[in-house]
């Protein structure tokens, strides 16, 4: 008796196994195939807000890496064409449960440089890991300041010069502040999404790789200025393109 | 009547919407909180004590309430009189973030960790030692604390940092102390000397955004989180949530840990813990550390 039940949970075990093997196959052949793109710029319009410098005197190792090229805030970063960088695009509505789940494979790193963030907007998935790494010879510690009631919990942990990366994850999405207590003009975020998405360059130009065909709307963020959204059509193969323009007062 | 009812129906599903909880954003009501007095989280279990939630409710009221508020949120009545930097606000329970853990930074602390902090009370705070409650009450009072973040019904407290028995003191010991204390550039805060006014310190603010001040070694004050040579060794390791000090348990290896015990133990004037420490600091002629000397 006890044995013909564990040959038949065997089997329904074997199945599902392979059920789900072929299903992930499918799945994948599928988006490979079929995988669309999301491209465009983000640009500001008007004049730019001014970036006050900073005075970093208080440390000498931060002074000394900027004496020939001063530090200003990084809140609006325009770049000559009038492209807006460090702003967030992300799938914010249309995405199937298996494309918002999907993580990009490749580790985002988040490099202290000069007593600055490099990048200054860090873009990954939830529960995705991400690497906090310092490159100064300065003691630094890294501070996310996320709402502990969304289930992203904050944290506080030194880094002194040469120690070994922090690896850490996010649970749920969420726009993250960050900050180092040691230099107090160091601001930075973690933009935790689900699904796809993209940050601009200094011109303001991005792409979202690795989107299946369907209708999306496209959630474009900047950590100061109101969010902007778009609806977007991606077809098989072909790259659909959203432009978006942030306004100046 | 079907009509009349038909006709209704937007404000009705306006006033249902209203009612519904908004995640996590949404402000506690009593009613939540009569409703979380019931989930298993809101217990305690410190050695054999085990608290009594429905017990707290009047100690709670009683001692408590006046300065964290009636939904634990840190906004009593008397917490608008509270002016940082000198006194910081009253701990918001809802967020369940702690300074005083024996445990990682970004988790919840142990029952035993609260527990501490009731007897021990926040020097420099309005927060009074609260040795006159019993046992059982405080470990009720633990319970009751839980009860007012749903952190507590998802999350599980961290594990407990491991602390090697404390080492006999040396004088190589309190030299390798003070490398560390470079090292980790712990006077970018704290001062060469430990006297809270390194390059840093004036700058420093807390979670709420208020400004804060780092420990002060030199004035004679007691830490916030306890002053025995356990205690010092637990702060540095496992931070104070909420606070601008990090968490230095990746940085620091067990046995350095030590070592700057024993050296910021020489930076305190004499108590009852540090004459041995004061002693090879004289002996040694322990100068300050110095910012700018190249790195070791």
């Amino acid at each position: 008796m006890k044995h013909t039940f564990n040959r038949g949970l065997a089997a329904i075990l074997a199945t599902l196994v392979v059920v789900g093997l072929l299903t992930r196959v499918m799945n994948q052949r599928a988006s490979a195939a079929g995988e669309g793109k999301i491209t465009g710029t983000v640009k500001f319009d008007g004049t730019p807000p001014h970036m006050r410098g900073i005075d970093m005197s208080k440390d000498p190792y931060c002074s000394k890496a900027h004496a020939n090229d001063p530090a200003e805030m990084q809140t609006v970063v325009v770049g000559k064409s009038g492209g807006l960088a460090n702003v967030v695009l992300y799938i914010s509505e249309g995405l199937s449960a298996d494309a918002a789940n999907a993580k990009s494979t490749q580790v985002p790193v988040f490099d202290q440089k000069n007593c600055m963030y490099t990048p200054h907007v860090l873009a990954m998935d939830a529960t995705q890991e991400f690497k906090v790494t310092t490159s100064d010879q300065t003691a630094h510690n890294i501070h996310p300041e996320p709402n502990p009631l969304t289930g992203n919990i904050p944290w506080n942990q030194s880094q002194p010069p040469g120690a070994p990366p922090i690896v850490k994850s996010w649970k749920t999405p969420e726009m993250i502040h960050v900050k180092c207590n040691i230099h107090p003009w160091m601001s930075g975020y973690f933009a935790v999404v689900k699904g796809p998405y993209a940050t601009t360059d200094e011109n303001g130009s991005y792409t979202i790789e690795n989107v299946p065909p369907g209708n999306y709307t496209v959630t474009a963020w900047q950590e100061s200025l109101p969010a902007q959204t778009q609806k977007v059509t991606v077809a098989a193969g072909k790259p659909a393109t959203a432009d978006f323009t942030f306004k100046g007062k | 009547m079907l009509t009349n009812l038909l006709k209704c129906f937007p404000w009705l599903s306006v006033v249902v919407a209203l009612c519904l909880p908004n995640a996590a954003y949404a402000q506690l009501t009593t009613y939540q909180l009569q409703d979380w007095l019931n989930t298993p989280a809101a217990s305690s279990h410190i050695g054999n004590l085990t608290g009594d939630v429905h017990a707290a409710a009047l100690p709670y009221r009683r001692f408590c309430v006046g300065c964290h508020g009636n939904l634990g949120d840190g906004n009593g009545e008397n917490a608008v009189w509270f002016i940082t930097p000198m006194y910081a606000q009253p701990r918001n329970f809802q967020l369940a973030i702690f300074k005083c853990r024996s445990t990682p930074t970004g988790t919840l602390p142990t029952d035993q960790d609260l527990f501490d902090t009731i007897g021990r009370g926040m020097d420099r705070s309005n927060m009074p030692q609260w040795n006159p409650l019993s046992k059982q009450e405080r470990a009720d009072l633990v319970a009751w604390i839980k009860h007012y973040s749903p952190r507590w019904q998802t999350e599980k407290a961290g594990t407990p940092i491991q602390i090697p028995p404390e080492p006999e003191i040396t004088p190589e010991r309190v030299k390798a102390g003070q490398a560390v204390f470079a090292k980790m550039q712990c006077y970018k805060c704290h001062g060469v000397q430990g006297m809270a006014n390194g390059p840093s310190a004036s700058t420093l603010t807390d979670d709420l955004s208020q400004p804060i001040s780092p420990f002060n070694f030199t004035d004679g004050s007691r830490p916030k989180c306890g002053s025995t040579d356990t205690d010092l060794y637990r702060i540095f390791m496992t931070g104070l949530d909420g606070t601008p000090m990090p968490s230095f348990a990746d940085n620091i290896k067990p046995d350095e840990a030590w070592d700057l015990v024993f050296y910021l133990r020489t930076l305190q004037p004499h108590n009852a813990f540090n004459a041995k420490e004061r002693e090879i600091a004289h002996q040694l002629g322990l100068k300050p550390v110095d910012p700018n000397a190249p790195a070791q």
